[in-house]
Order: structure tokens, then C-alpha cells, then sequence
């Protein structure tokens, strides 16, 4: 009798989330010829696989960053301020989707959706509401924004100047990835070509001017939330981010004048190792690119520095209380992976934005993280783990492999055009979906231990007050402004637009004479033509 | 006679860019053997109308993750009646909470499906409550 015959296994699919095979038990033998000199280093050194810095959290803690933004911008403004007085420590801005889409709070196609899925943004006057009392030279904000990140970049530094915060002061960070818009996200105005160039406007800009501030976060989130595999998330993510480096070297720019200040976002989903790995493996792809494909000379244009955020798509509306303890194992992997900065979801998100209460719990979870459990002592604590060293190794491969094809194919831009990600993803959101359905997937409330459920959550609820609210403040407030001051910014813009300029510098002056997001989006409309999607389904 | 394929047209009203499920369901439903036309993101209430009528549906699937799914089934459902084609039926799913879904029915949406449905329970849905029109 083998031993196999004696210890039956259980009869499951014995894989990661992403389907990569996991064996019974990793031993040395695992990682014959792996060198940890070459394939670890030292945390803070090349390539960077223990984590970006020398003393990791034993230094400062991540950063704490939950994501907020909903109704009128002072409504936002009480969240920001509640979150900060529970000891968050960083901002981070949920715009509504005719924000995320350039049109105003009055524009027909806005109906129905103002502060809905975030705040409302239009023109200035809305800015200086959502930030009041916010010091910008102490508190570093993100934002989450595309398309129009332009705008609320040109924004948020006149609020700055207005606050007597010089720009070299005022730190945060844009997603501004445009790249992932036509793969995942799917926001978007004008084509792939015109939107990395005014990417890349903001990114010479503020290597500039506003030194501390991260220009892109070059995203894998909604890559995965899409329906990715962890390794076409890792893959998308860097060829993107190559894709930026790419059209900033050819502009001229110098690499190591702006690749420190790129930054990144992942995705943390259920398969605790898995990603862990991947986070891991970002570090070691991203600074192998950065040295050996660019050029790269300083540490820091090396160091893949990424926000993480727990997997919406993982939680679940049935029995949400379970998603608790969903999001505090997906937290802990992000710290295991060594996240400069981490969201984590509230359990009530599959039914509405979150609630205070419910937000409250998600923050709690990172602070018993830091706090209590004691895994912040030590650096990459999983480091040397047979198993988590193979996979870091597995999944490093499979996403070069992509990033090969990617190339081959003339770039992620290219890409794009032919539909290439957004296929690998739709088909493996589909296999996913399958696998669900016929229960060869569980999830635990929805496919397996379901229950009749009792009474519902409590829900945030948007009052419908304040839409109509928010459309006469703005159609009250663009009727009081100069009109011909409005024209003539408008007008610069255009110009800039269809040169070489760069935009930034004439995007600041149009906020400040209060040149609304929609005006700006439509002149980008005009200048560069509408984006058409490939249907792909 | 063999009766014609029940043809469904799905959409993405709205700005909401959240298309995961809409592909999703799209293709469980054209591997269930109806005729799908997915209209694409970004889709205005009219263009979405416009495209069922000139496509001869028999129904309409609109897929709203954005929280705007009050204004834009209402607004679907008011254009189709406009147009005397009433009988075409609106059927979703997304990000909907329970009292809206009561709300929503009660407007002449004829199912919805919330985060955790199974693709199977769409298919059965359209095999036994849509027909092909004459």
C-alpha cells in the first residue's frame, strides 16, 4: 500500500485562485538553484523582493488610507475629517462617475448620477468645499481619477496656493492611468495616444514642480477586479507601467527624473500566498525592467512602492458580516507583501457605499494588524519559505511570459487597439464565473453553507435632494462667473491642446478663473476625438 | 415552424464603467442559445431604446453597478413606452439594495438580479418569462 493509498487526499481542486497547481509540501529541493543573494537582497536593495526599505514597518507603519467620497462636496469634507479624527492617516478621494467621465453636475447625461458613486466635482468652488479646513502642506491626499485627473490635479494645487501651501510641500497621488481605463476600468474620453500624452504632461510637470507628488498610480486593481488572474494582473500592470516610462523617455526626459515618483496599486483577493507572491514579484520584474531595460542608475526609480486595496469582487452581499473576515486575511497578506499603503473594503459594499460604522470596522482591522497581531515586527517575515519562494518564482515567470507577447506585439498601446488584454480578461472573468456556478469554486454564504437570510444591513442611502442640490449650485455658480475670461482660458487650452505645450500650466490658470471640468473634458473632446471601444464579449 | 431565437440586448446604461457582469451574462446567455447584442459601455436610455427597437428584441437587460439604476430603468422603461414598444421587457441586475427592487418592479421591471446570482439562474430566467415576438 502506497502512502497515497494510506492518507487519501481529499477530493479538491488543489490550486491557486489563479490556477496555478499547488503541491502537497514544498522542501529544499523546491529551490534547487534559486539564489537568495540574487533573487532576495536585502530589503531596500536591488531588486527590492524583501520590500522597498531598509527598515520597513519596524521604520513607519503603512499607510492607512481608506477611500472616501459621496454627495455634495461637503459632505465628503465631514467623512475626510471623521476618518482622520480615527487615527487614518492619509486621504483618498472617490469621485462621481460624471467627474470620472468629464461632464458637469448640470449636464443632461449626468442625471441620476450625481454623488453617487463618489463626490461631485465641477468647478473650483467645489474643490475648495471638498478640502476646507484640510491642511494640504501636512495631509497627503490620493485621488481616484482618469480621464479628468488633469483637472483635479490643476484643482487641488490652486487650493494648495489658496491654503499658502508652496507646491514642493504638497504630497499625494493620482491613479491617472489611463492605460488600465481601456483594459479594465473603462472610463475614458479621447484615444489611447492623446490620453498618455497629457499622462505624460503630468508627469513632467510635476517632477518639476510638485516634486512629492505621485503623478500615476499605475493600477492593477480594477485590472483584476475585472475578472484578471493574478497573473494577468501582475502582466497588465507592468506593461502599462512600461508604457508610461516608455513616452516619457520619448519625450526626453530623464529616467531617473521621474520613475521614483511612479507608483503603483494592487489588487489583494482571497488566495492568501498567491498574493503575496504577487506582490513580490512585482518588486523584483519592476526593478529588473527599470535597470536593465531603461537604464535606470538611481535605487529609486528601481522601487515598485504600491497602494493595495482588498478585493471588492470578493465580497459577498449574502451573509455580508462574513466579508469581516474576508477583508482582515486579505489586509494581513498586503502587509505580508510588504503594501506601502492599504485600503480595506467595509463588509456592506456589495449593497451600497459604506456606512460610518462599517468603514469604522474596515480601518480597525488594519490597526489590530499593526498593533496586535505582531507581524509588523519583522521584515518580509515569509521570506525563505519553500513554498512562497516558488511561487513568487512561478508567478515572476508567467507575467514576464505576457509582458514577451506584449512586446512582440509593439507595446501595451498596441495591444490595446487589437483587444488583447480585455479578451484574456472577459474570458478569464468567464471561466471564473463557471467555475462558481458549478460550485467548483465555494463561496462560502453564496455556494456553499448558504442560509435564509434575516434582516438586511443597515445601508448607506444617498438622499435624491442632493442632486438637485448640487445642479442648481452649479448652474448658479457658472451663471456669476466672467464669461469672457471662461472663453479665453478655454481657448489657451485648445491651443495647448493641439500643440506640443504641455498642458498643465494653462489647466491651472482655466481653474482658477473657475473653467469647469466639463468645459475642460469637452475641449479634450474636441481636440482628440472620442475613444470607441472593440465590443468584446 | 421553428420559432425564432429570443434575441436580448444587454447594456451598460449610464456612466458607469463596471462591465464584468454585463460581458458575463452576455455570453452565458448567447451559450444558452438566445441572440445577444451587448451595446457597449456608456450607453444614454435612448440609444439603448433605439437599439432595441431597430434590433426587433424581445428584451432588454440593463446591468447598473452605479447606483443610478432608479433614474435610468425608469427612464428606460418611459422611452419604450413612448415608442409603443412596450412589450419588449426590462429585466437587470448590479448594485441594487432591496427597496429599490421593490420600487423598480413595481415600475414594470421585470426581474432583478443582485451580486452572487448564478449565470444559470439569468438563463432559466429568460426560458421561461421572455418570448420571442411573432
Amino acid at each position: 500500500m502506497t502512502e497515497r493509498e494510506r492518507w487519501p487526499e481529499r477530493p479538491a481542486r488543489f490550486e491557486t485562485l489563479s490556477g496555478i497547481p499547488v503541491e502537497p509540501l514544498y522542501t529544499p529541493e523546491s529551490l534547487a538553484g534559486w539564489s537568495p543573494a540574487e533573487q532576495l537582497g536585502r530589503p531596500g536593495e536591488y531588486p527590492f523582493t524583501r520590500g522597498v526599505y531598509p527598515t520597513m514597518y519596524r521604520g513607519r507603519l503603512w499607510t492607512m488610507r481608506m477611500f472616501a467620497g459621496f454627495g455634495r462636496p461637503e459632505d465628503t469634507n465631514a467623512r475626510f475629517k471623521y476618518l482622520l479624527a480615527q487615527g487614518q492617516t492619509g486621504l483618498s478621494t472617490a469621485f462621481d462617475m460624471p467627474a470620472l467621465m468629464g461632464y458637469d453636475a448640470d449636464h443632461p447625461r449626468a442625471r441620476g448620477e450625481v454623488g453617487k458613486e463618489g463626490v461631485s466635482i465641477s468647478t473650483l468652488d467645489d474643490f475648495e468645499r471638498l478640502f476646507a479646513d484640510i491642511p494640504l502642506g501636512d495631509v497627503t491626499t490620493s485621488m481616484t481619477i482618469n480621464c479628468t485627473a488633469s483637472v483635479a490635479l490643476a484643482m487641488y494645487l490652486a487650493v494648495a496656493e489658496k491654503q499658502g501651501v508652496a507646491w514642493d510641500r504638497v504630497g499625494g497621488t493620482m491613479q491617472n492611468d489611463m492605460l488600465k481605463e481601456f483594459i479594465a476600468q473603462k472610463e475614458w474620453i479621447c484615444p489611447p495616444e492623446p490620453a498618455v500624452r497629457i499622462v505624460v504632461d503630468m508627469i513632467e510637470f510635476t517632477a518639476k514642480h510638485v516634486p512629492r507628488f505621485n503623478p500615476v498610480s499605475i493600477s492593477g486593481y480594477h485590472i483584476r477586479e475585472a475578472g484578471a488572474t493574478a497573473v494577468q494582473e501582475l502582466a497588465f500592470t507592468l506593461a502599462d507601467g512600461l508604457g508610461y516610462v516608455e513616452a516619457a523617455c520619448a519625450r526626453g526626459l530623464d529616467i531617473d527624473s521621474f520613475a521614483p515618483r511612479l507608483s503603483f496599486f494592487f489588487d489583494i483577493h482571497n488566495d492568501f500566498f498567491e498574493e503575496i507572491a504577487k506582490l513580490r514579484a512585482a518588486r523584483r520584474l519592476w526593478a529588473r525592467f527599470m535597470k536593465e531595460r531603461f537604464g535606470a542608475t538611481k535605487p529609486e526609480s528601481m522601487r515598485l512602492r504600491t497602494h493595495t486595496q482588498t478585493a471588492g469582487v470578493s465580497a459577498t452581499a449574502q451573509q455580508p458580516l462574513n466579508n469581516v473576515a474576508r477583508v482582515a486575511l486579505q489586509a494581513l497578506a498586503a502587509v505580508l507583501g510588504g503594501a506601502q499603503s492599504l485600503h480595506t473594503n467595509s463588509y456592506d459594499e456589495t449593497w451600497a457605499l459604506p456606512t460610518e460604522e462599517a468603514v469604522t470596522v474596515a480601518l480597525r482591522t488594519q490597526q489590530i494588524i499593526a498593533e496586535e497581531s505582531g507581524v509588523a515586527m519583522t521584515i518580509d517575515p515569509l521570506g525563505g519559505s519553500y513554498y512562497l519562494e516558488t511561487l513568487t518564482n512561478k508567478i515572476e515567470a508567467a507575467a514576464h511570459e505576457y509582458i514577451r507577447k506584449i512586446d512582440a506585439m509593439g507595446g501595451i498601446v498596441r495591444a490595446i487597439d487589437t483587444g488583447y488584454p480585455q479578451r484574456e480578461i472577459a474570458d478569464a472573468a468567464y471561466r471564473y464565473q463557471l467555475m462558481e456556478d458549478r460550485n467548483e469554486k465555494v463561496v462560502v454564504g453564496v455556494n456553499k453553507y448558504a442560509m435564509t437570510e434575516g434582516h438586511p444591513i443597515n445601508y448607506l442611502k444617498i438622499d435624491a435632494a442632493v442632486e438637485h442640490e448640487q445642479v442648481e449650485r452649479v448652474r448658479r455658480f457658472k451663471a456669476s462667473r466672467d464669461a469672457a475670461k471662461v472663453e479665453r482660458r478655454l481657448k489657451q487650452l485648445a491651443e495647448a491642446c493641439r500643440g506640443t505645450r504641455n498642458v498643465m500650466p494653462v489647466l491651472i490658470d482655466a481653474v482658477k478663473d473657475y473653467v469647469s471640468l466639463g468645459e475642460i473634458a469637452d475641449v479634450y473632446r474636441q481636440a482628440f476625438g472620442l475613444y470607441r471601444e472593440p465590443i468584446i464579449f | 415552424m421553428a420559432e425564432r431565437a429570443i434575441r436580448v440586448v444587454v447594456a451598460k446604461p449610464g456612466l458607469d464603467g463596471h462591465d464584468r457582469g454585463a460581458k458575463i451574462v452576455a455570453r452565458a446567455l448567447r451559450d444558452a442559445g438566445f441572440e445577444v447584442i451587448y451595446t457597449g459601455l456608456h450607453q444614454t436610455p435612448e440609444q439603448i431604446v433605439a437599439t432595441a427597437v431597430q434590433e426587433d428584441a424581445d428584451a432588454i437587460g440593463l446591468s447598473v453597478l452605479s447606483g443610478a439604476h432608479n433614474y435610468l430603468f425608469q427612464r428606460v422603461l418611459e422611452l419604450l413606452a413612448e415608442q409603443g414598444a412596450g412589450d419588449i421587457a426590462v429585466f437587470g441586475g448590479g448594485i441594487i439594495p432591496p427597496e429599490d427592487i421593490a420600487g423598480l418592479k413595481a415600475m414594470g421591471v421585470k426581474e432583478l438580479f443582485t451580486p452572487g446570482t448564478s449565470t444559470q439562474d439569468i438563463v432559466r430566467f429568460v426560458r421561461e418569462h421572455i418570448r420571442a415576438a411573432v
